[in-house]
């Protein structure tokens, strides 16, 4: 695989000029959609854009959903500087919190500060474990990795299902005769601290933002993140320079499931304290759109992580206020997401 | 229940319901192999499908007539279709991520106007089965094979005419030098771009009928991402067909009837849950793709864009 040309550093204005007129592209194309559909756009874009800044709620809801955002884009990031296009974000927080919210309760009995880093860490290993598996069928049979991980997703959404219906459905929902499919709640002491009271948002802002600073310094400054590099840019080159290509494209997998499964796992502890339907809510999907909006640099996925967190806050907002239905928040990040790579042509004819 | 899966009504039940299933495989399918033999990888696919789904059933609806549903779907793939050649082709986006946005694109978009004009789950006249005169009433192979609707009869006439097209015809022969040796093929006068553009096209009006199907012709009703993926399931077909009609109308046949036998075991109750009979055809597909794809070739020029004057 090339190294995609919209990626070439081409000044950082005009960097931000193509992400604006994406949006903005975007934005129109779902303006003349409204219309058709006899909204009047204006009525639908000012509690989308408006939403996440007018009140407390809106703020502190935008960074915790801020949180899975950066974390999954940062994944994704990774393996995509390595050569892996990873769409599996969905099915790995998914394990990533199956796996935390079952540590959470079976070991409920050790100390918290034991079980509250554990709990964090067996999300990060499911979640490595179900990115390990496309990397593996990519690096190893060249299988598309696209396919495989869409097929994972809807695997662990499947097996989230049972779960939460069967064998990990809350004993106390069951003796009320509710039967409604969740776990029960995890043990207190694995509660993320809340950094604002009456508000949701918690620590897992802190250790995101330290993530993004951990895979920069670990891309750019260490030879196995410059190893990934090289293999995601060049892989025959790589082969010829000794660098071991199929090794290194999995780790770049693992590394990708892994920040994912932990963005699960800070779901389950910092926001619901249990396992739910949706506990993954598209995040996956729209970490996608962090990634390629933060033109696969760490330091521009914090800022796109908060940028799509608002959209999505407000588009909540735009179906509770003037019933507009929050999918049109899906489309226009399918939008951003063809105007981005779009924008490759640009690249590619200054280069002559 | 050991006697009555292996009764002649269930297996019966369970290839019908497969060769019905097995249609919207069939034209998403066809579809991709005429867009990536020209050497464009379309990951919309599902995206289209799920467009086509809403228009087809829209157009049902309001227009009465599942007729037109289907037009208006096929009509609404053509346009993606022509959406996605324009990225690919003129803009020469990484295709990868392009069908990427395409999928969220139909994906937003197709739940945005089923919730602005429905509102609700409605349901909508679709095809009827149509029963062939003297062939529905053969035992076992009639109710199989010839009491489907008229889009199953499509589906399956269209495997032997896309192979006649792709290797018996003169386009066939440029579609396939345009997706190996695109270089080559310009050099003689074939327009690339015309070519990819007609495909990917194709594969558009193709996989809104496949959309289309699942509302106007199975179901009957449209629902928030009703594809649940099976536009990504085709593509994982035409890898496993190696990129033949034939190919691909055995691996949908494979999957459909697997799919079938799920929906059957759950219907008569076996003590396995349900969501591990769902799981199937997806740990299926990953097993197709893990061993079938490793040994077959692709296009030699699928998913790189061409540039004229480019050596």
């Amino acid at each position: 695989m090339k190294m995609p040309l919209w990626l070439k550093r081409q000044g950082w204005l005009l960097d931000l000029a193509i992400l604006i007129l994406a949006v903005l592209a975007a934005l129109a194309v779902g303006a003349v959609l409204l219309l058709m559909a006899g909204t009047n756009p204006l009525v639908a874009y000012k509690p989308l854009f408006l939403g996440a800044f007018s009140s407390r709620y809106g703020l502190t809801e935008t960074l915790v959903k801020a949180v899975p955002l950066m974390l999954v884009g940062l994944g994704i990031v990774i393996a995509y500087r390595g050569g892996v296009l990873n769409i599996g974000g969905e099915g790995q927080i998914i394990l990533g919190a199956v796996a935390c919210a079952w540590v959470a309760l079976t070991f409920s009995q050790l100390p918290g500060f034991l079980l509250a880093p554990l709990v964090l860490l067996a999300g990060i290993a499911a979640g490595a474990a179900w990115g390990l598996v496309p990397g593996v069928l990519k690096a190893t049979v060249g299988a598309n990795e696209v396919l495989i991980t869409i097929m994972m997703n809807n695997i662990a959404f499947l097996l989230l299902t049972y779960l939460i219906r069967g064998p990990m459905i809350d004993p106390q929902e069951i003796a009320y005769g509710t039967g409604y499919p969740q776990s029960a709640l995890i043990p207190a002491s694995t509660w993320m601290l809340r950094l604002i009271p009456q508000s949701r948002l918690h620590l897992g802002l802190i250790i995101a933002v330290v993530c993004a600073a951990l895979v920069y310094v670990f891309m750019w400054q260490t030879t196995l993140g410059y190893r990934i590099r090289v293999v995601g840019v060049n892989p025959r080159a790589a082969r010829y320079a000794g660098i071991r290509v199929a090794q290194n494209m999995i780790v770049a997998m693992a590394l990708s499931g892994g920040l994912a499964g932990l963005a699960g796992a800070i779901e389950v502890t910092g926001v619901h304290h249990r396992l739910l339907d949706g506990i993954s809510a598209g995040y996956g999907f729209t970490g996608i759109v962090v990634a390629l909006f933060a033109r696969l640099h760490p330091a521009g996925v914090v800022p796109a992580a908060f940028f799509f967190a608002a959209l999505l806050v407000g588009a909540d907002m735009m179906q509770r206020t003037v019933g507009i239905p929050s999918s049109l928040v899906v489309a226009i990040e399918g939008l951003v997401v063809i105007f981005v790579v779009s924008s490759e042509i640009f690249a590619l004819r200054k280069e002559r | 229940m050991g006697t009555t899966l292996f009764s002649q009504g269930f297996i019966i039940g369970v290839l019908a319901t497969g060769v019905r299933l097995a249609a919207p495989f069939l034209f998403a399918g066809l579809g991709e192999v005429f867009a990536e033999r020209s050497g464009v990888l379309n990951l919309g696919v599902d995206g289209i499908m799920l467009m086509g789904a809403f228009i087809g059933f829209w157009a049902a609806y309001t227009l009465g007539s599942p007729w037109m549903g289907l037009l208006a779907a096929a009509i609404v793939g053509a346009l993606m279709g022509l959406f996605m050649a324009l990225i690919s082709v003129h803009l020469q986006a990484n295709q990868g991520i392009a069908g990427i946005g395409l999928q969220l694109l139909g994906w937003g978009l197709s739940g945005l106007l089923f919730r602005l004009t429905f509102g609700a789950v409605t349901g909508v006249r679709g095809f009827p089965a149509i029963e062939i005169p003297g062939l529905s009433h053969l035992p076992f192979i009639g109710p199989v094979l010839f009491r489907q609707n008229i889009l199953v009869y499509l589906a399956i006439s269209l495997v032997p005419v896309s192979a006649f097209v792709l290797f018996r015809t003169t386009l066939g022969l440029k579609i396939r030098a345009v997706g190996e040796n695109p270089e080559a093929a310009d050099t003689l006068g074939v327009s690339v771009y015309g070519i990819r553009y007609l495909c990917v096209m194709l594969g558009g009006i193709l996989a809104g009928i496949a959309g289309a199907f699942l509302t106007i012709g199975q179901m009957n009703m449209f629902v928030d991402n009703i594809t649940s993926g099976r536009g990504f399931i085709a593509i994982a077909l035409v890898c496993f067909g190696r990129w033949h009609p034939y190919g691909v109308l055995v691996g949908a046949l494979l999957f459909s009837v697997l799919d079938a036998l799920q929906m059957w075991i759950q219907v008569i109750g076996a003590p396995i849950p349900y969501e591990f009979l769902v799981m199937l055809p997806y740990v299926l597909t990953i097993v197709v793709l893990a061993t079938a794809v490793g040994r077959a070739r692709g296009p030699l020029a699928l998913s790189k864009p061409y540039t004229r004057g480019e050596r």
